[in-house]
């Protein structure tokens, strides 16, 4: 009988990296609804197209917290146009694979990442 | 570990265990078999079904054996429909109902029937006059349950059923989470069929009972031999019948002295929680509940992050319904209520039992606060509170 979240998960749920949110963020995404049960919030720090730094707040079960922090993880020092390339399912990879009725968080965390870079581009063109 | 999650399922009683032993081995017999090793097993099985009924203050010939609260919902509600379907096509039942009960409902909708589904006040009873209005000449069955698995509220089911039978309908109910924890008599009752599965009070897995009064018409859902008066087909489970038996002679010793216990232990534990967690909510204060239960609401976090964390530090609770936990949807039992769906989100159900010890509360009032302070400095909802 396999477990219902892997290693993986479980680690980054217990641990999450990136907790909190940025003073200052060049660009914030939030991504679901109260109502689903799911709400993240995601906090990038952009220099020269770079993410420097990469925070979140997340009321969700244990695999929205784990997807958040890995999310998180998988952007930071990458480039805007790297970062839009992390999908869903490469999130989920990276946590050793989610339930399948829980691959709906890792879907909220790609989109938290465009809704970020999103917000980022939209600041950018107002000052331009 | 500390576990409080006793209405999901309790250990077994070593008495019981100790009693069902001899049936595995020196008295395996079947008791549909002629020689002395069948007619011991039969004894066997005769005396457990009396001491059974004995416990609920009915005859004999009305308990049958099943495999547990499943299938004896299955069986009253399946079986009195089909018996009944010349006489009407409608039932009516509870919007907050086990998935054992509704999901029965529902096939039964798809085969023709009309089903009414009577809503829940804030705190989760069930209303009489919304019985009396739902109740139609065509009505055949009437089944709301005891008490509800997820928040302990004891239904007015003496009641619910007078009304029913004033409608000419026959009442069941799924008495799962009470039989073993209450004193049950089916004549106070009233009820026409009541549910009951033996892991819920101590009792081996697997087995359980439905109790049909006489005169009941019931068309049986399992076909083959000549079992349980032609009601369910199979051979005995000698060793489970046995089991559930002494757990229902253990029950009836000591139900009134652990309800006392178990009681100071759970209200001990819902004034720490509220004084130590700002911004909860627990579920049916005010109104007649189990004595082992606690349904609580912790607005901001979300119910499998919270049972998770609790899990890590060797506390072993529920989110809701356990049933409900691989669907996204929150707890229909307190959607009815009327509950948002982001706080139904945030439940988390502690239900107590024999071995609960007040050590083992003293150190989940301590623990609980803090692992709910963790995860509401994660959630983005926490921040305007």
């Amino acid at each position: 009988m396999k477990k219902v979240y892997s290693e993986k998960v479980l680690e980054h749920f217990r641990n999450p990296r990136n907790v909190g949110r940025i003073e200052n963020p060049d660009g914030v995404g939030k991504v679901g609804n109260p109502v689903c049960g799911d709400v993240m919030v995601m906090y990038l720090k952009i220099q020269n197209e770079r993410i420097e730094d990469a925070k979140f707040e997340t009321f969700g079960c244990g695999a929205a917290i784990a997807t958040s922090s890995m999310a998180t993880e998988l952007i930071k020092g990458k480039t805007i146009e790297e970062a839009l390339q992390v999908t869903n399912r490469a999130v989920a990879e990276a946590l050793g694979g989610l339930p399948p009725h829980k691959m709906h968080c890792s879907v909220l965390a790609e989109e938290a990442i465009r809704a970020a870079i999103e917000d980022y581009r939209a600041r950018r063109q107002k000052v331009e | 570990m500390i576990y409080l999650d006793y209405n999901a399922t309790t250990p077994c009683d070593p008495r019981v265990m100790e009693e069902m032993l001899p049936f595995f081995r020196e008295f395996f017999g079947n008791p549909s078999s002629l020689h002395t090793l069948g007619q011991e097993a039969r004894r066997a099985v005769e005396k457990a079904r009396s001491t059974i009924a004995r416990f609920l203050g009915a005859k004999e010939e009305e308990i049958i054996f099943t495999s547990g609260g499943t299938e004896s919902n299955n069986l009253a509600i399946r079986g009195i429909a089909q018996a009944l379907r010349k006489k009407g096509m409608h039932l009516i039942t509870s919007a907050i109902e086990h998935h054992a009960v509704l999901n029965v409902f529902r096939a039964l909708e798809r085969e023709g029937f009309s089903v009414t589904y009577l809503p829940v006040d804030q705190n989760g009873i069930v209303h009489p006059e919304e019985l009396r209005k739902a109740l139609r000449s065509d009505t055949i069955l009437v089944s709301i349950m005891h008490a509800n698995n997820e928040t302990g509220v004891i239904e007015p089911i003496s009641e619910l059923a007078q009304i029913a039978h004033e409608g000419g309908a026959v009442f069941h109910t799924d008495a799962v989470q009470t039989v073993g924890k209450i004193p049950i008599d089916v004549h106070t009752l009233g009820v026409d069929l009541l549910s009951a599965s033996a892991h819920k009070f101590y009792g081996p897995k697997g087995i359980g009972f439905l109790y049909v009064r006489k005169g009941i018409p019931l068309a049986p859902q399992i076909l083959g031999g000549h079992h349980e008066r032609g009601k369910r087909a199979g051979t005995e489970n000698v060793p489970g019948i046995v089991g559930m038996a002494k757990a229902c002679e253990i029950a009836e010793k000591e139900m009134e002295e652990e309800a006392q216990r178990i009681g100071i232990l759970r209200n001990m534990l819902e004034e720490e929680l509220e004084k130590r967690v700002p911004d909860i909510f627990i579920v049916g204060r005010h109104v007649p509940r189990l004595y082992n239960t606690s349904l609580i609401l912790v607005a901001y976090v979300e119910g499998e992050s919270l049972l998770l964390n609790l899990d890590f530090e060797g506390i072993c609770v529920s989110s809701g319904s356990a049933c409900t936990s691989s669907s996204l949807e929150p707890s229909h039992v307190l959607l009815a209520h009327g509950y948002p769906h982001e706080l139904a989100h945030g439940s988390i159900r502690l239900s107590l039992g024999k071995w609960t010890k007040e050590e083992e509360i003293s150190r989940v009032v301590m623990v609980f606060p803090k692992v709910v302070e963790r995860l509401r400095s994660i959630s983005p909802l926490s921040k305007g509170r």
